[in-house]
């Protein structure tokens, strides 16, 4: 039998470091790195100005020392003037798939992720952020042909100006939070995805994240705009190398439903978690908002969190347009010393919105999770509906799990339900299962598969496949 | 500490130092004491304030509170109290034991124990102190921490007198003991700190009943503090009614501590006040201890009403269970806190927490906050919270059998507070409630 010891101790297969020459920022947090940035991108005179901005808030917030500290997880203070904000691969941008460094292809290859293969088998369109940077982008004629835009935000800051002015930060403003205004001061790359009138997006379209350099956070926006009676599925997947120190990860992620449009957005976070003994990891401090803004559209986040040291990271949705719905599914899995707090903001606005929440959390090791989420109901937003579920799973006896929902009601039309359920797995479904054969390992990893089930169910196939593999990974050896 | 503020605390300070500190000789040293820090903590924290990361305060602003200016911060002992405005806090006419307060001072006229047994001890703070004056030093302030909260600072500064229960060992007390706290304001509006003191021996057993109330509707403060100590296999019952006025503001709070396989069970009813605010909090550190926590808050026109329900599972196979709700009209807000932590140690824990509200107006507002902190894992916890309006399915059902809709939302509002009402084992108190639900409902006003 093994273990819930051995479950810390599963290593991490994505923690290689890719030997590649990087460019990066001055040490250090001040206007001139701001500038340098910007400069560097070479962005027009709004962008900057919009950093500046952000910057000179975030300012005010360190001084009022307003770093959030309610969630319930544990760090020593960063010290944001130490840090390197910007690294990219030397080389200069690739003018197609065949001009990206071959290190950076084999990198994506050991991913999981052949730019190459899936170009002409899978049908994902690969966006891949390499550090600050976007590298390569597939699929992009087939895209453009149906007026769809997706490649780097650089990119569109420069192709697409308009666009990027009219909606960036519209969602998550700078002043929104401490981690947002410093993201949106120095921000470096992400993806910008924008689907016109009436078009349904024909591939999943992707973003693949990696964090290499060794000193650097990743900073990366991402911003999705799907215009009326639009549809676009968006999946996004993220891995760092093995370090002894913790590397910051601060991202904003914007989406935009117009009126009839549904976007869809997939997580699979897979950060590097630190080692057995908690010492290094990625700090993932992340803002995700979207914005149902007009009548009858929809947005559904759907996330599987068993990386990072610390995730930090609240999917949310404003319910603005009438009959709006939004949704979140969410799998964390905390082990080792992985802390994670996270949930989701519903935020009800317009008549007969309706959301979903499914949250799975699981703990193994010294692992501790907390799922936290707010629904609220504002006065006009009549015959509002709500049905939340979170359940915890626990796995030894040195692990947490936490439900810290709120609920806030203005409107007496309002129907809201929660319910939350937290033990162990139960020795009666184990019981049954070795009755029938079945290994205890094989009976634990199937029953906690069935505990994640209704989230797996909403990621895209090959997702869906990745997401339980990653998880069997993550658990090997831990139950038992 | 912003100017403007401090000197809303230097207001009580003051009070304290012309009507407390004089009368450091009339009671035992220890407890001067504790009253002589308490301010000093009081005067350093202050009334919470809704700030930003004020968790605990974070639904319920108490600045009308701090700001009252109240024209009596130490009322003295009155002079006449009107026993007729008394008749609606009697419950169990001559069988029920009763000890009444008004102003924080011990009324020896209003009070009887018809059933009381020989051995067991009811009277006032003042009294006990002189009969076991180890037993109070032992169980006084040392259950109700005051320095996080600027609330019990305040209490415990101002304690003057305050009701004492000790049921000693192997003794069952069959008819129910009520503490009746109520506020006489004679035109002046003022503050009161009641406290209440129920310590129970092994394998003893009792039921207790807190009431607060005005006896005349004017702008007051009741502030309380309650410590309830349960020794090994003992059995308390304990009920909290507020029926204050309109004009009333009120916060409470009490700390329970259960020992190995005692059990504890509470009803908290909240159907009066401006501001009303209760903490209730229990540990259970004795394996085997059990609770049973329910509650219902009825509130109308401009009221709020704030209950928050801790629960420490300190020890293995300690049980609990919280069913809370709440009917909320007119422009009236309900906040519910309910926490259950599950220590490391405290292995095989049986938890439940449940707290439904159901709205009756477009104006009301409820924000409810079920929290689960499980750090075990051969554990059972879960939690449930709803909110919403009457079924018009059933409102139509009832008035196809010919029953108008005024009777029919009657009716539904009743059976929605029964289940919580069906906890309530002592007949009178049952009765009570449930015409304080009809009392309720008949004051809203309906749609038509």
């Amino acid at each position: 039998m093994v273990t819930p010891k051995q479950l810390a101790q599963t290593e991490y297969k994505y923690g290689f470091v890719t030997d590649i020459e990087e460019e990066t920022a001055p040490r250090g947090l001040t206007e001139d790195t701001i500038r340098w940035i910007s400069a560097k991108k070479q962005e027009p005179e709004f962008m900057l100005e919009w950093r500046l901005r952000a910057f000179r808030h975030f300012l005010t917030l360190v001084e009022k020392e307003q770093s959030p500290k309610w969630a319930n997880v544990h760090y020593p203070p960063i010290n944001f003037a130490d840090g390197v904000y910007y690294a990219a691969p030397k080389k200069d941008q690739p003018a197609s798939l065949e001009d990206v460094d071959k290190e950076l292809l084999a990198t994506y290859e050991k991913l999981g992720i052949p730019l190459e293969e899936q170009k002409r088998l899978a049908g994902v369109a690969v966006d891949a952020v390499f550090d600050s940077v976007s590298v390569a982008t597939t699929f992009k004629e087939t895209l453009s042909k149906q007026g769809i835009i997706f490649g780097s935000f650089n990119e569109a800051v420069q192709e697409h100006p308009d666009l990027v002015r009219k909606y960036l930060g519209s969602v998550v403003p700078y002043t929104d939070n401490f981690y947002a205004a410093l993201n949106s001061a120095v921000f470096s790359d992400g993806s910008f995805c924008f689907i016109p009138k009436g078009v349904r997006c024909p591939l999943e379209l992707s973003t693949y994240f990696r964090i290499n350099a060794a000193e650097a956070g990743q900073f990366e926006r991402t911003l999705i705009i799907a215009e009326e009676g639009s549809y676009v599925s968006y999946l996004e997947g993220c891995s760092a190398p093995m370090r002894d120190t913790n590397q910051l990860h601060a991202a904003v992620v914007e989406l935009v439903a117009m009126e009839n449009a549904e976007i869809k957005y997939s997580t699979i976070q897979n950060w590097y978690p630190g080692d057995e003994n908690g010492v290094g990891g990625i700090y993932n401090f992340v803002t995700k908002r979207g914005k149902c803004a007009g009548d009858n559209s929809k947005i559904s986040w759907t996330q599987v969190e068993t990386g990072s040291a610390i995730t930090w990271k609240y999917p949310s949705v404003l319910l603005q347009g009438d009959n709006s719905i939004g949704e979140f599914y969410s799998v964390a899995l905390t082990r080792g010393y992985q802390q994670a707090d996270t949930g989701t903001k519903m935020v009800h606005l317009g008549k007969n919105t309706r959301s979903k929440i499914i949250s799975k959390g699981i703990s193994a090791g010294h692992g501790q999770n907390t799922y936290r989420g707010l629904v609220k109901v504002m006065p006009r937003a009549a015959d509002a509906r709500n049905f939340t579920q979170c359940d915890s799973l626990l796995i030894g006896d040195q692990c947490g799990a936490h439900t810290t929902p709120y609920v806030e009601v203005q409107n007496s039309s309002a129907h809201l339900e929660h319910e939350a359920f937290t033990s162990r797995v139960s020795e009666e479904q184990l019981f049954y299962c070795q009755q029938r054969g079945m290994s205890s390992e094989d009976a634990n990893s199937l029953i906690i598969n069935g505990f994640c089930k209704e989230v797996f169910q909403q990621l895209p196939f090959e997702f869906a496949i990745e997401a339980t593999r990653l998880l069997e990974v993550s658990l090997e050896g831990s139950v038992g | 500490m912003t100017q403007q503020a401090a000197t809303i605390e230097r207001r009580y300070v003051e009070a304290w130092n012309a009507a407390i500190a004089p009368s450091s000789s009339d009671v035992p040293a220890e407890l001067h004491a504790l009253r002589e820090s308490a301010i000093a903590k009081f005067e350093e924290v202050g009334f919470p304030t809704a700030r930003r990361g004020n968790e605990a305060w974070k639904y319920t602003d108490v600045a009308p509170i701090a700001n009252a200016a109240f024209e009596d911060l130490a009322p003295a002992a009155p002079v006449r109290v009107a026993t007729e405005a008394l008749d609606q806090h009697i419950m169990g006419g001559s069988v029920w034991n009763r000890m009444v307060f008004v102003d924080g001072h011990w009324v020896p006229s209003l009070t009887s124990m018809p059933t009381l047994p020989p051995q067991v001890t009811v009277t006032s703070l003042a009294k006990a102190m002189a009969l076991h004056p180890h037993l109070v030093r032992d169980l006084l302030g040392r259950y109700a921490p005051y320095d996080e909260s600027g609330f019990t600072a305040l209490n415990t500064a101002f304690l003057r007198d305050g009701a004492v229960l000790i049921v000693p060992h192997d003794t069952v007390v069959e008819e129910p003991i009520h503490f009746i706290y109520l506020t006489s304001s004679e035109g002046q509006s003022s503050v009161t700190q009641p406290r209440t003191l129920v310590s129970m021996g092994r394998n003893a057993k009792a039921s207790v009943i807190e009431s607060y109330g005005a006896l005349t509707d004017t702008l007051s403060l009741t502030n309380a503090v309650s410590e309830y100590v349960l020794a090994e296999g003992a059995q308390l019952d304990a009920c909290r009614l507020q029926q204050h006025s309109g004009s009333a503001y009120h916060v409470g709070s009490a700390q329970v501590r259960l020992g190995r396989d005692s059990r504890f069970t509470s009803g908290a009813f909240d159907f009066g006040g401006a501001i009303a605010r209760h903490t209730l909090s229990v540990a259970l550190e004795g394996e085997g201890s059990e609770c049973t926590l329910y509650g219902l808050y009825m509130t109308n026109h401009g009221q709020h009403v704030d209950n928050q329900v801790l629960v420490d599972h300190i020890a293995p196979h300690t049980t609990s269970e919280q069913v809370y709700k709440g009917v909320l009209d007119g422009r009236s807000r309900g906040v519910f806190h309910g926490s259950i932590t599950v220590q490391q140690a405290a292995q095989k824990t049986n938890a439940k927490q449940s707290d439904k509200n159901l709205l009756l107006s477009d104006e009301a507002e409820v924000d409810t906050k079920p929290a689960l902190w499980i750090y075990a894992d051969d554990v059972r916890c879960g939690h449930g919270a709803a909110c919403g309006k009457l079924d018009d399915g059933a409102l139509f059902y009832l008035q196809s059998r010919g029953i108008d809709e005024a009777a029919a939302r009657r009716m539904l509002v009743h059976g929605f507070a029964n289940e919580v009402l069906e906890h309530v084992e002592l007949t009178p108190l049952r009765v009570h409630l449930e015409q304080l639900i009809t009392a309720s409902l008949r004051s809203s006003r309906r749609p038509s």
